[in-house]
Parts: structure tokens; C-alpha cells; sequence
């Protein structure tokens, strides 16, 4: 059964190709049953392959499938080839579901649209460049995936392009992340020049055979790597693409900016963690990058008034978390982050998609409120998937996940006190910011009318989800707590586990214990300023100081202030001084004189007949004279 | 040849000059006649068949020149009311 593999990327490729070509032709429901089907087989074909891959474990836990050498020039030979181990099991298994469902609320969300057979041809075609992605066997297929995303992501948030503002925030994103995709394949050329190949295992291992831990090449190697990653990832300094982003469909902001694409470079270090152990620099850097991140943006996130952007923020700042366990060594960890994120995130973005519905295409959160009554599944899913956010203990996945990474953080060798300091501060952070979305959107007194309840259609992924996003988290579980270790222990054969400190002076339950007091103090905070006492936190912002503060957050740390001075006005300044220099001026000399030539040739096309006969004469006597005289 | 060069001679002066359709494609029945005439003449002088072969190869085109002519001749009878060949000059550039 592993040998169906490939049609894990192929069918939704196809169909996405199909939606193409037929799609304005297509009756709704035909787009539908396409776009979505496409992606409930390849999710079906994804559990099929790891049913097998888990009852009958291949040798070396490693299924390859080489389909066909992409190309063959000078000994570089790179293939179109399929590479699946635990890890790229685990990240299928979590996009080809999550995307089924997503595609399937998708079906009822957008049935207005008049772009529908579009947007499942862009959806299938991004599940279709992720797929790749994951299962690529070497880097160049890995950029192909890469760069097929990032054009589906880009084409996903200027769906709407009748709205100039969301081409704008399309080709920002595109902008960005490009940054950091030129960094990657920097990156790739000088593993290409250096190692001579871009086959993942047999890079791996000549990595670790020709560089010693803190050889320059592998330090270059990873820096360009991350680079790629962090601009894919939304971390900073790159970050600044990802809240414009959410001018795009919810659905795509759910599959796409939450649930999958952003992860790819948390993937990306993960799947290249030997070249980032051999460069400790890079790999300190990757925490110091994952926390800084959490931070800034769970602060930006509590002063955003725009409920997808609190969900952006907050997709950064967890993004932030998996890169934190990146740096620290504790890779599994980070992919089971990256699992109950998705689980969650979806599901928030996809209540955030019923709620904006209902309250007639309104994102601002302070004018909604009381939803709670009006929209009962939406308000009972989405506390779900807030809870998971926040880490409410015990119960939701989130909680395990991101105690496993602060824990880890803390006893990590290549970790530290302050990072795990600083990670509990962003519990405190996260619940306080996502129960303030919470209290303010369900609580106190309605203000808009409810319009548009949402269908089954739409209800029952929210219902999946949101049953996911709490028992998704007991796949692994603290000592104290069950110590049940699956996930990590599948996660074993492609991922080395964390190399621990032997002194530690907390235990694991210390740290969960400080985890969930982080999350009380967050949720008491919100409590108290956004439900019971509304005017402490309106005299919070009153003063200049908390005033200037806010408006510092809410413009992302004036980053986007900061690039539009530094970059964007000094590019456009000389794109203008120099749209007329010499080059320039050669071409448009070429065209002029095209032109001139065009010109005078036109008159002598006169369309008297008679005119052109005594041409031919002419030139037939000259023809003639020129070759009897000369 | 003096014969043949003096009617090819004729065929195109009144080519160039006649605007009448119908006397453009006789002017140019003479031209073709009149390379005819040349072919045979100096088949004859060289004493080879290939003379005469072209100027089977000339009638066989003549007829479907002709042919294709008077149709066109037709159809811009029919368009323009007229058979001089200048009021069909509207495909200036």
C-alpha cells in the first residue's frame, strides 16, 4: 500500500489542474465535489499509507520512491522522488486531514463566491505544492513545494482582487517571503558547490562526515536555511507579511496561514537538523528568533482590534514556540507543537469565519459581543480552540505541547533559564490576549444582529476540530501525568531526542505548575479588564505613555514603519532615478527607429494595384540590369 | 524575339496605364503570350524541346489565371458597381 504515495500529491494536483481548465464551465456542486473530494482521497490515501507504514514499519523506518531523475547536468542528478519517515508521516497525515476539513467547510463558506471553482483550484493546487514539500526526498523538490505554496499563498490573499488593498497585501507577502526564499537557495547552491548533492540523506551524511560542529560552511548553510525559514515561517524579522495576509478567504487564512504553509520552516529545520547541530551559532539563533517572535508578537496581539489579526499574531507568536524548540534541540517537540497547532488554529480561524459571517463581514471585535447565545456551536468550538491556544491544563492538546517545549527549553543542554522565563511569560501572554478576544467577541451585550447561522457543512469541522484539538495532546504526556511517550518515540527513527542537562534544579511537574499559573494569572488579567471591569483597560491606554505603547504594538513594533523607510522608499527612489540610464536608453533607441522605419514604409502601401505592378516592374529591370551588368 | 520583346512590351504599358479590370487581364494574357512566344522561338533557334514544354506549362497556367481573374473581376463588379481597378484601393496602410 506504501506504493500509492504519489498519488498523495498527484490527485490534488490534477484536480487542481481540471479546476483550470473546465473550471467557469462547471456547475458549483461539480467544483465542489472535485475540489473537495481531491482532498478527502488524498487524506484518505494519507491514513492508508500510515496504517501500513505503522503495521508493517519499512526497513529503516524510511519508504523512498524514486518516480523519475528530474534532471541530469554534470553529475548533479536530482529526482522527482518521494521520502517518507516519521516525520514527513506525521506532517502529511496532519495537512491531508486538516485540509479535507477545511475544504469541506470551505465548500458552504464560499458558495456565494462567483470565483468558487477558482478558489478550490488554488486550495488544491497548495495541498497539492505542500504535499510535495513534505515528501520531497531532496532540497531541490523541497524549494519546488516551497515556491508552489508560497505562489498559491500569494494568489489566495489577493482572491479578492477587485480590492486593490488585497493585491497589495498578496504581493507583500510574496515580497517577503521571497527575501527569505533567496537566502534558501543560497543556501542550496553553496550545500550543491560544498557537499555535491541535494539528496536529503545523502547530504545529511556527508555533512556530518566533511564539517566539524562549528565548521563556517555549516554555519553559512544553516544561517541561509533559516533565513528561508524565517521568511516562510513569518518569524522575525520577516514576520511583518503575515498579518496583511488575512485579506485573503478565511478558509485559505485557516489552511494556509495557520494551519500548514507557515509551518514549512519549522519543517524545513527539522528535516535539516544535522547541518543546524553542527552549527550551534545557527541553532542558538533559531531559539533567540523563536522567542523574541513569541514575545513581540503576543504583544502586538493584545492590542489588535481585528479579530483574524489577533489569531495572525498569535499564529506568529506560536510559530515562535516551534522555532524556540527548534533552538534548543528538541525536535519532536516542535513537530508536536506544529500537530496540535494546526488542530487548533484551524479551528479558530474557522470559527473566526462563522462569526465574521454572522456578524456581516464585521472583523472588529469591540463591536461585536453576547454571541455567545446567538451562535452556540461557534461559541463552544471556538472556547475549545481558545483554550487549546492558552494552554488550559490538563484537558487541551495545547497545554501538552507547549508545556513538552518549555520544559524541554529549560533542560535542554542548548537551553536555558531565560528562555524558559521568558516562554512562561508567553503563556501569560497567550491566555491573556486570547481570552480577551474570547470575553470581548461572546461576552457582555450583543451590538450587532446575529445574520447568517452557519450550516452543517460548516459545523461539523468545527466539531472535528475542535474534538482534535483536545485529544490530539495525549500522544504524549508529562511523567507525572500519564507519561505516555508515542508520539516522541515515532518520532525516534527520524529525529534525535533532546540531549538533556544532568543537573536540573525543577522538576516537570514544577514547570507545568508554573505553566498553568502563567495561564491563570493571563486568564484572571483578561477577565478582569475585558469582562468585569472594561474601563481599567480603556484607562490602561489613556495615559501618553500607554497610549504611545499601544500604538507601538499595534503597528507590529513600527517594523512595517521602519521597512517602508528603509527599503521600499529607497528601492522606488531609485527604480525612478534610474528607469532612463544609458541601457535603458540603447532599447527605447531601437524602438524609435523601428518606428521611424515603420512610418515610412507605410505610405508606399498606397493599395492601388497598378502602382505595386510598375513596382515589380521596377525592381525586375533592376533584378535583371544588376545581373547582366554587373 | 524582336516580335515576342515588342508584345511583352505592350502587354505591360497597357498593364500599367488601362484602368478597365477587364483590360488589365488581357494586357496581361499578351504578357504571358508573349514569354510564350520567346520560349518557343528560342527553342526553335536551339533546336530543343523545352521550348515548347513551357509553353504548355504557360497555357496551363494562363486558363486557371484567367479562371481565378474573371471570378475576382466578378466579385468586384458586384462590390464596387465598376471595373476600375483604382476604386478598389481601400487596404492602404
Amino acid at each position: 500500500m506504501l506504493k500509492l504515495l504519489w498519488l498523495m500529491p498527484a490527485i490534488p494536483f490534477s484536480s487542481s489542474l481540471l479546476l483550470v481548465l473546465f473550471g467557469p464551465r462547471l456547475a458549483k456542486k461539480t467544483a465542489a465535489l472535485l475540489g473537495v473530494g481531491s482532498i478527502a482521497f488524498a487524506a484518505a490515501v494519507s491514513i492508508t499509507v500510515s496504517a501500513t507504514f505503522l503495521s508493517a514499519r519499512p526497513p529503516g523506518d524510511v519508504f523512498t520512491q524514486t518516480l523519475w531523475t528530474w534532471m541530469d547536468v554534470a553529475g548533479f542528478q536530482p529526482h522527482i522522488g518521494l521520502y517518507l519517515d516519521a516525520i514527513s508521516l506525521v506532517m502529511t497525515l496532519v495537512v491531508t486531514c486538516v485540509g479535507a476539513l477545511i475544504h469541506w467547510y470551505s465548500a458552504e463558506f464560499m458558495i456565494e463566491d462567483e470565483g468558487y471553482s477558482r478558489f478550490f483550484a488554488y486550495m488544491n493546487l497548495f495541498v497539492a505544492s505542500m504535499l510535495t514539500l513534505l515528501l520531497a526526498d531532496n532540497l531541490l523538490l523541497l524549494y519546488l513545494g516551497w515556491e508552489g505554496v508560497g505562489l498559491c499563498s500569494y494568489l489566495l490573499i489577493g482572491f479578492w482582487y477587485k480590492d486593490p488593498a488585497n493585491g497589495a497585501a498578496g504581493r507583500k507577502a510574496f515580497i517577503v517571503t521571497r527575501t527569505g526564499d533567496t537566502a534558501m537557495i543560497l543556501g542550496l547552491a553553496l550545500l550543491v558547490k560544498q557537499l555535491g548533492t541535494l539528496d536529503m540523506q545523502e547530504l545529511m551524511g556527508r555533512a556530518s562526515d566533511q564539517w566539524q560542529a562549528g565548521s563556517p560552511y555549516a554555519l553559512a548553510a544553516a544561517l541561509l536555511l533559516l533565513g528561508g525559514a524565517v521568511g516562510k515561517s513569518a518569524q522575525l524579522p520577516l514576520q511583518t507579511w503575515l498579518p496583511d495576509a488575512m485579506a485573503g478567504p478565511t478558509p485559505t487564512s485557516a489552511l494556509i496561514h495557520a494551519a500548514t504553509m507557515v509551518t514549512a520552516g519549522v519543517y524545513l529545520i527539522a528535516r535539516t537538523h544535522v547541518l543546524f547541530s553542527l552549527a550551534p551559532l545557527a541553532q542558538h539563533l533559531v531559539a533567540v528568533v523563536g522567542i523574541a517572535t513569541l514575545i513581540l508578537a503576543g504583544c502586538s496581539a493584545l492590542t489588535q482590534w481585528d479579530l483574524k489579526r489577533v489569531l495572525a499574531y498569535s499564529t506568529i507568536s506560536q510559530i515562535g514556540y516551534m522555532f524556540l524548540a527548534l533552538g534548543v534541540g528538541a525536535w519532536s517537540a516542535a513537530i508536536f507543537h506544529f500537530m496540535t497547532h494546526a488542530f487548533f488554529k484551524a479551528l479558530l480561524f474557522l470559527g473566526a469565519g462563522v462569526i465574521i459571517d454572522a456578524m456581516h463581514e464585521e472583523h472588529n471585535i469591540f463591536k461585536m459581543g453576547g454571541l455567545w447565545k446567538d451562535l452556540p456551536i461557534a461559541f463552544w468550538t471556538f472556547l475549545i480552540g481558545g483554550c487549546s491556544l492558552a494552554g488550559l491544563p490538563l484537558v487541551t492538546a495545547g497545554f501538552y505541547s507547549k508545556g513538552l517545549i518549555i520544559w524541554e527549553a529549560r533542560t535542554s543542554q542548548s537551553g536555558s533559564t531565560a528562555l524558559w522565563l521568558l516562554a512562561i511569560a508567553g503563556v501569560l501572554l497567550t491566555a491573556l490576549y486570547t481570552f480577551r478576544m474570547i470575553f470581548v467577541v461572546f461576552f457582555g451585550e450583543a451590538k450587532i444582529q446575529v445574520g447568517k447561522r452557519p450550516g452543517y457543512r460548516m459545523t461539523i469541522p468545527l466539531l472535528a476540530l475542535s474534538a482534535l484539538s483536545i485529544v490530539g495532546g495525549f500522544v504524549q504526556t508529562p511523567a507525572a501525568l500519564g507519561n505516555i511517550h508515542l508520539f516522541a518515540g515515532f518520532l525516534q527513527s527520524a529525529l534525535p531526542s533532546v540531549t538533556e542537562r544532568t543537573v536540573v534544579s525543577i522538576t516537570e511537574m514544577g514547570s507545568e505548575g508554573l505553566v498553568t499559573l502563567a495561564f491563570l494569572t493571563g486568564l484572571g488579567f483578561a477577565y478582569l479588564l475585558y469582562l468585569r471591569k472594561p474601563r481599567y483597560a480603556a484607562a490602561l491606554s489613556k495615559p501618553p505613555f500607554g497610549k504611545a505603547l499601544h500604538q507601538f504594538w499595534f503597528t507590529d513594533w513600527g517594523l512595517d514603519w521602519l521597512y517602508e523607510r528603509l527599503f521600499v522608499r529607497p528601492v522606488l527612489w531609485f527604480a525612478r532615478f534610474d528607469s532612463s540610464d544609458f541601457i535603458d536608453s540603447l532599447y527605447t533607441g531601437v524602438a524609435r527607429l523601428s518606428e521611424l522605419a515603420y512610418r515610412a514604409l507605410r505610405s508606399s502601401e498606397t493599395g492601388k494595384v497598378r502602382w505595386y505592378a510598375a513596382g515589380i516592374v521596377f525592381g525586375a529591370v533592376l533584378l535583371v540590369s544588376m545581373v547582366s551588368f554587373l | 524575339m524582336l516580335l515576342a520583346t515588342i508584345l511583352f512590351a505592350l502587354g505591360l504599358i497597357g498593364l500599367l496605364v488601362r484602368r478597365n479590370l477587364i483590360f488589365i487581364l488581357m494586357s496581361i494574357e499578351v504578357m504571358l503570350n508573349a514569354a510564350g512566344l520567346a520560349f518557343v522561338a528560342a527553342g526553335a533557334q536551339w533546336g530543343q524541346p523545352d521550348g515548347q514544354v513551357m509553353f504548355i506549362f504557360i497555357l496551363a497556367t494562363a486558363a486557371a489565371e484567367v479562371a481565378v481573374g474573371l471570378a475576382l473581376v466578378l466579385r468586384l463588379h458586384r462590390q464596387y458597381k465598376s471595373l476600375d481597378v483604382d476604386a478598389a484601393s481601400e487596404m492602404r496602410g
